[in-house]
């Protein structure tokens, strides 16, 4: 149990690292979301220095922090200039799309990755592995902007897809089966770009560390014994391998957050990707400081979700 | 395949791009910011060897590009421009200092589109070629930087250890806490969105070079950590030989190969953080071409399904990756080889 304790009381220290360091930046920043109203002869600039104090702008960046914390304590995280309403709110539903979007890819990329690092492990040096690890390197290759970009122009084209958005807009008249129907439709292109990003290189780790786990001592004595190889396979590999790809799992999270940044703007998935290139676009500081916080939520939530899958799967880290 | 047959053909190609890349005035046969607005979104011009009479040429040549009614382009048969190598066309500056105006190639008289033209009737070749190096230099100062950054992070962190190791080592964590692109973006949020052309190319290349400095650091850390306590260190120590020398001399060359391998990872990386953020309207804008915002167009649903060859720097950006990959594959596997 010490062992995730350590790593739940480090998880909270490092988000506190993360605002204290966003704080930090923000301080570098020239100009603020006012800068922009500025030009607009209709407001006095009587009116915008009060707007500026009213949100806290003028105090000094130790003050700020300090009320910006009081805010998350209420559940608020901050004040969007743009939206004219705390941030939480505002970000509660692009980070469900999001981690919808994200969580079905993680699956989706991971079966994937299992299945067919596997295969080519086991496989090595014939003519399916060369295949299989030759695919991965190209399709390692192709950039994720092109990926979404040529998916699109082929919905376009064959029309059997939506293009962009995450429901059609006659949604709140379908039945459910409809609107699952529907949302399954929108959600096809964008996971299948990120799966198209993350699998290949999930599956040249399975197949790197199950290749390792294939010459382990307890694999060669299992086969000295006359095991049945399929059952060698999933009794005796498999957990040798698992170790590495465990923690990998923590790290394919936020590779995936990231590519799923790109992809959403592309594809117009409304989830935080498309929000937080607005606010940082308006400046709307706060927007940008709680998304990035909320990344950093999600990647700190994946790696405990590593490190409980760790401390169950593995009993040396059980024991100590 | 063979792992040096791998790594040379790797390097020849990287050679020869990175070469096209480094003069892109003598490659490209016009300048990418000439616009030529009756040539908007021109398809590719096919090069012949055969004219519509069915005689063969020894030298290639284009026809000369009408435009019909409604606005799209056919083949003017009957004004023929040959290809002629090393015209001398458009001025250009060889490493920005150098004025010339020889190219590579051209066409006598008329204008060879190979690649198309953009939106401004811009050559779309020319700007391939101009924005290749805007994104490769970008990719590879950054990679300069936050290799150079990491080295010296990483090295100091091994060597003296204790409290100045475990702060800059907690300073990493928080850098790897957050996923790369947000941290990117996040550092780009905060940073003046109005800049000249010029000088947001440096702005992204600082931006990207900043926050990519934490894995090369922490790999160097480990190559130092235990190359400090190799017996001939100890024994230079034991001579009395200064902390900078011992890491000059006998610690950081053992960081050489891991920092080779970690440059041909992080450059494709690199490149792509330019790319990703020139696109979306955030790193290096027009008039200046970079692969990013060329690919940029595309986010026009008209241009993307309309016009395929706005799609080529997308594939350009895939055979430079799909390069640096193959030799940072064998790279790696010969760095396995030679340390077990």
């Amino acid at each position: 149990m010490r062992f995730l304790l350590a790593r739940l009381t480090r998880s909270v220290f490092l988000l506190a690292g993360v605002s204290v360091l966003s704080f930090l930046l923000m301080q570098l920043a020239p100009g603020d979301f006012f800068e922009e109203i500025k030009l607009n002869p209709q407001i006095s600039p009587q009116t915008i220095a009060a707007l500026r104090s009213q949100f806290g702008l003028d105090r000094p960046l130790p003050v700020r922090y300090g009320l910006w914390l009081q805010s998350a304590a209420r559940g608020d995280f901050g004040y969007s200039f743009a939206y004219n309403s705390p941030v939480a709110p505002l970000l509660k539903t692009r980070v469900r799309n999001t981690a919808f979007l994200a969580g079905v890819a993680t699956a989706i990329a991971w079966v994937l990755a299992l299945g067919i690092g596997l295969w080519s492990a086991v496989r090595a040096g014939h003519w399916d592995d060369r295949f299989c690890t030759g695919a991965m390197s190209i399709s390692m290759a192709v950039p994720d902007v092109l990926v979404a970009l040529a998916l699109l122009l082929l919905a376009t084209r064959t029309g059997v897809f939506p293009v962009g958005g995450m429901v059609s807009t006659d949604f709140d008249d379908f039945t459910f089966l409809q609107k699952a129907k529907d949302i399954g439709a929108h959600l096809a292109l964008p996971v299948f770009a990120l799966v198209f990003g993350l699998a290949p290189t999930l599956a040249r780790h399975v197949r790197s560390s199950v290749a390792q786990a294939l010459t382990a001592p307890c694999v060669q004595a299992a086969r000295a014994h006359g095991i049945a190889p399929a059952r060698i396979l999933f009794r005796h590999v498999l957990p040798v391998a698992a170790n590495p790809l465990i923690s990998l799992f923590g790290i394919s999270l936020a590779t995936l957050l990231s590519v799923s940044l790109l992809i959403e703007v592309i594809m117009s998935w409304p989830g935080l990707g498309p929000f937080f290139l607005e606010a940082i676009l308006a400046r709307d500081v706060y927007v940008v400081i709680g998304t990035v916080l909320l990344s950093t939520v999600f990647l700190v939530a994946g790696n405990l979700i590593a490190d409980g899958l760790l401390f169950a799967a593995d009993p040396r880290i059980r024991k100590s | 395949m063979n792992l040096n047959v791998q790594l040379r053909t790797g390097l020849a190609v990287l050679a020869v791009l990175h070469l096209m890349l480094l003069f892109p005035g003598f490659v490209a046969p016009y300048d990418p910011m000439e616009q030529d607005r009756t040539m908007s979104f021109a398809s590719p011009t096919v090069v012949h060897l055969r004219d519509q009479n069915g005689s063969w040429h020894m030298r290639p040549f284009i026809y000369a590009v009408a435009v019909n009614q409604d606005g799209s382009y056919t083949e003017d048969t009957r004004q023929k421009h040959f290809f002629r190598a090393f015209p001398s066309g458009a001025p250009y500056k060889l490493f920005g200092l150098f004025h010339c105006t020889v190219h590579l190639f051209g066409v006598d008289g008329g204008r060879a589109i190979l690649m198309g033209t953009d939106r401004y009737g811009r050559d779309q070749f020319s700007r391939l070629i101009y924005g290749g190096q805007v994104s490769l230099f970008a990719g590879l100062l950054a990679a300069l930087l936050s290799l150079f950054l990491g080295a010296f992070v990483g090295a100091v962190s091994g060597f003296y250890g204790r409290w100045i190791d475990d702060g800059l080592m907690r300073l990493a964590e928080l850098f790897l806490a957050l996923p790369w692109l947000y941290l990117l973006f996040a550092v780009r949020a905060f940073l003046p969105l109005s800049v000249p052309p010029a000088s947001t190319f440096f702005l992204v290349v600082l931006i990207i070079g900043l926050v990519g400095w934490v894995r090369p650091a922490r790999l160097v850390r480990g190559v130092v950590l235990s190359a400090k306590e190799q017996k001939y260190v100890l024994a230079a120590r034991g001579f009395g030989a200064s902390d900078l020398h011992l890491l000059r001399r006998h610690i950081l060359p053992h960081t050489y190969s891991v920092l080779l391998t970690q440059a041909t990872l992080l450059v494709p990386q690199f490149v792509l953080a330019e790319v990703t953020l020139s696109f979306l309207g955030l790193g290096v804008a027009e008039p200046i071409p970079s692969w990013g915002n060329m690919l940029s167009s595309l986010q026009q649903y008209h241009v993307m399904i309309s016009y395929w060859w706005m799609f080529l720097p997308g594939i350009a950006l895939g055979v430079l990756f799909l390069n640096y990959f193959t030799v940072a594959d064998a790279l790696q596997t010969k760095v396995q080889s030679a340390s077990t």
